[in-house]
């Protein structure tokens, strides 16, 4: 096994959405390289508590790169230099003795900063109750295998829906969009024959909730399939796109309102 | 107490639907009146949520993280399981439900087992039907894989993310719900109190993490489903905020605990690293598909690298100790025999606690790529997290706790001991007995979230009458002004010593002396280890900030605080217990290596009552009866 490293961070810290922020530096000593980079900041933060201070507020809890809840920017990057991985399955044997690292939350207007690294997500949710989902009530369906559907599809279907939903796409992107997390859910349903019904009503919604909230739009730079832990394709945003022209050109009112319960 | 389990009478295959039209239901006109409160947004929780709401309940959902979609219920990787029998391998529901009853070596409930596997069908059906991508054959038709503890292949998998995407499936229909009204989501909030009202849930007392502000909420019926407390043992494959909270504060309200020390020790994870590690991370069950268990024969060798180690140097223990089952033995089974083999001093990897899982044989047998369609993820993960790939060397494992079979006692309703509160998933205890089978946590928390608690709350609320109350009420009151003064304890303190010091030593006992394999001397001590400690922490904790801010350390503190409670309650029901059943082994009734039950005497289920602070619990039995499974030793060989 190899020495440990002392590493030194500068770290946003910011007490609230209205509060100023400001860097911090402190310095993670003896930091084992098989350790991962939140366990590193488990460490710092352990020495703050014990000092009396607060130690520094990120999101995290599956710690196995799919819950989606943990990301920064580390050293500019959305979780950090190791491609397709998250910021919990990101270790320090990517860094080397000495390194000095930034960390600094998710940056965009639709994303307020709770506290520190901590941000507010919530505009992804309200994108997915615009129409990501399929209207299938409990218990109305037939069964399984009564709809074949081809393995091409189904795994198509499924590189979309491998999303976690953790934002790194919106936090790369020059415009702050949330294009590829849009795309993911629009292509994950529009790709299945169950999701045809709705499929163009869902993506004119979804992504009118997308710039309701205050995303930006997309310009192809693809820094958003750069930075996403899961790879998701930025060709799915092309998808979107079409779906989107194809629903606004076909869209027609509605003559009778939906009703359930 | 009295237990009355409520199982309807008449044959098994037909209690549930006999029930079904023999509960009472709610006029659709009716169903908005009534509010019902969900905790937790999991496959269970989310499920419910979203089921309840489309038949017209007004439902508010609580969850600690971010997002109802960040649940842990996410990171399952392997499958579900269901009766479909699309193989044509002689699965039927009465295979799923036997295999399920033996599988958690006959400690369930038959009536809930098999009305679970009864719906199981229902389950991939409904999820086919939002799209969850499951993955198929070429044909088109969907494809199935084969779990440990059955000898058919019933599972349905999407990649190495059957959970993800179940949960996705989920959270979907509890976000369209929401939007439509139906559902009010309440994020990063966490349960910190039922509230009872003449002895009838009728409510909950919650933080808001982001902004401190402790709050009362009424309802007409409250509903758990908030998951296991694998976490007791600190370092567990749970996700890091997953506690016992709201269940042992249920519990302290007078909802029966049932079994605490069922838990699993899944065998398949990646061994600890060092001081530093957090959490440890699981590589699915379904990797023993394909992959072979094995260690040195001779102790010199576990400092070879494998590849040195000929092959009749090897020792494949799982097949050789059972031959008819071989790597794809259950989990507590596979799980002792790994440990077993450490204990031998043949565990490989820093500190002898390991095994291999070897995937060389399939990689000639198959090909590269085929095992990288079937696990190519989690053999990435796996490199992430080792620096070691899979493909070429074998991976190391070990067991870490991964699952609670215990829980809250529930009824044939899913309702606790406490009238109108409800549990659902793995927070309550139905289905599992002392071990479960992979791929049959998915299945029980959507078994119970669409097809069980939906039915079964309208025959409670239908049943009930409710006198008003608001948050007003002297019994809100009460537990706020508790919630708040613990609160204002757990930051007053100023000690010396982090929650999560705390916390690393009592998973230090716990697994030392109440993990894979237990005995009396051992549980006496942690018995006496742990109040120690519990004492230490209330003296010496010290939790940074205020209460009225975004404050993890104090969120972590008020899980410490339970876990230390809650801990003591597990040792004093695996103590009790003398008998070896499911992932409760004690070494002192085993027959040739091999667990040992005790059917004269412990059949039945162990439905612990709070007496009170420092009084022993109450120990209430349901007597376990067995009419359509022959109750056997349970053998894998």
């Amino acid at each position: 096994m190899t020495g440990t490293m002392n590493i030194t961070l500068k770290v946003w810290r910011q007490a609230g959405p209205t509060a100023p922020g400001k860097f911090e530096t402190y310095t993670a000593r003896d930091v084992s390289p098989e350790s991962s980079f939140l366990e590193m900041l488990d460490v710092v933060n352990e020495k703050l508590v014990l000092e009396g201070k607060e130690p520094i507020a990120f999101d995290h809890d599956c710690r196995e790169g799919i819950c989606g809840m943990c990301g920064m920017m580390i050293n500019g990057v959305a979780h950090g230099p190791s491609k397709l991985t998250t910021t919990c399955q990101l270790h320090m044997r990517s860094f080397k003795d000495g390194d000095s690292i930034t960390l600094e939350p998710w940056r965009a207007n639709a994303f307020p900063v709770i506290r520190d690294l901590v941000v507010d997500r919530s505009p992804l949710d309200r994108i997915i109750q615009a129409g990501g989902f399929i209207s299938v009530p409990t218990g109305a369906p037939q069964d399984a295998n009564a709809l074949p559907i081809g393995k091409p599809e189904a795994d198509e279907a499924m590189d979309a829906a491998a999303c976690i939903g953790c934002g790194a796409c919106v936090a790369a992107c020059p415009n702050a969009s949330a294009s590829l997390f849009t795309a993911a859910k629009i292509s994950h349903l529009g790709l299945l024959p169950q999701g045809q019904p709705e499929r163009y009503r869902r993506a004119l919604s979804m992504v009118t909730q997308m710039d309701l909230e205050g995303f930006g739009g997309c310009s192809l730079f693809g820094e958003c399939m750069a930075a996403c832990p899961k790879g998701i394709s930025i060709d799915f945003i092309k998808r979107m796109n079409g779906d989107y022209v194809w629903g606004s050109v076909s869209a027609r009112p509605e003559k009778t309102v939906l009703t359930s319960g | 107490m009295k237990l009355d389990a409520k199982i309807p009478s008449g044959p098994i295959q037909d209690k549930w639907d006999k029930h079904r039209f023999e509960m009472k239901l709610v006029n659709p006109a009716n169903k908005r009146k009534y509010h019902v409160i969900v905790v937790g947004s999991g496959l269970a929780g989310a499920s419910a949520a979203a089921s309840m709401s489309e038949l017209g309940y007004n439902v508010s959902c609580f969850a600690y993280q971010d997002s109802p979609r960040r649940a842990h219920s996410i990171a399952a990787q392997g499958g579900i399981n269901a009766a479909k029998n699309y193989r044509n391998d002689g699965d039927s529901i009465w295979r799923l439900f036997y295999d399920t009853v033996k599988g958690g070596d006959f400690r369930a409930r038959e009536a809930n087992v098999y009305r679970l596997a009864q719906v199981s069908n229902n389950i991939i059906d409904q999820c086919v039907a939002q799209g969850v991508p499951f993955g198929r054959e070429y044909g088109g038709l969907l494809a199935n894989r084969s779990f440990g503890g059955a000898q058919v292949s019933r599972t349905f998998y999407a990649r190495g993310q059957t959970g993800q995407q179940l949960l996705l499936g989920a959270y979907q229909a509890l976000e369209k719900e929401i939007a439509r009204g139906g559902v009010k989501m309440y994020n990063r909030h966490e349960m910190l109190d039922v509230v009872l009202v003449n002895g009838v849930a009728r409510g909950i007392i919650t933080r808001d993490l982001v902004t401190g502000k402790v709050e009362a909420h009424v309802a007409d019926a409250v509903v758990l489903g908030t998951g296991g407390y694998g976490n007791v043992f600190y370092l567990s494959t749970n996700a890091q905020g997953c506690n016992v909270t709201a269940a042992y504060r249920a519990y302290k309200k007078g909802a029966a605990f049932a079994n605490p020390c069922y838990t699993q020790i899944h065998p398949t994870c990646i061994p600890v690293a060092g001081e530093h590690q957090s959490k440890l991370t699981l590589m699915s069950e379904s990797l023993r598909n394909d992959g072979r268990v094995w260690v040195p024969k001779k102790r010199e060798d576990v400092g070879k690298k494998p590849s040195e180690i000929p092959e009749e140097d090897r020792d494949y223990y799982l097949e050789r100790k059972y031959p008819s089952y071989g790597n794809l033995a259950p989990r507590d089974i596979s799980s002792r025999a790994a440990k077993e083999a450490c204990d031998d001093g043949r565990g490989v990897g820093p500190g002898g606690r390991g095994v291999y899982l070897d995937f060389s044989d399939s990689i000639k047998r198959l090909g590269a790529k085929e095992i990288g369609d079937r696990y190519g993820n989690l053999f990435e993960m796996y490199q992430r997290i080792t620096d070691e790939n899979p493909y070429e060397v074998p991976m190391r494992i070990y067991p870490a706790s991964h699952y609670a079979m215990g829980g809250l006692w529930v009824d044939y309703n899913l309702m606790s001991t406490i009238p109108g509160l409800h549990v659902i998933g793995e927070a309550n205890f139905s289905d599992h007995g002392a071990n479960r089978l992979g791929a049959s946590a998915l299945m029980q928390g959507l078994a119970d979230g669409y097809f069980v608690l939906p039915y079964t709350i309208g025959h409670y609320l239908a049943s009930t009458k409710f006198e008003k109350v608001s948050t007003d009420h002297p019994e809100f009151r009460a537990a706020l002004e508790s919630v708040q003064q613990r609160t204002t304890r757990l930051l007053s303190i100023n000690g010396k010593r982090s929650a999560d010091s705390f916390h690393r030593a009592l998973g230090k006992i716990l697994w030392e002396h109440c993990g894979m394999a237990r005995n009396a001397a051992g549980l006496t001590q942690a018995l006496q280890e742990i109040p120690v400690l519990r004492e230490e922490f209330w003296q010496n904790l010290t939790v940074p900030g205020t209460g009225d801010t975004f404050n993890q350390q104090l969120e972590k503190a008020g899980r410490v605080a339970d876990f230390l409670e809650f801990a003591e309650l597990l040792c004093i029901d695996a103590l009790h217990r003398e008998e070896s059943c499911g992932g409760h082994f004690r070494e002192e009734h085993q027959e040739a290596g091999e667990a040992k039950r005790n059917d004269e005497q412990f059949a039945y289920v162990a439905a612990w009552e709070y007496a009170g602070d420092g009084k022993a619990p109450v120990l209430n039995k349901e007597p376990l009866e067995f009419e359509n499974v022959h109750l056997a030793t349970r053998s894998y060989k």
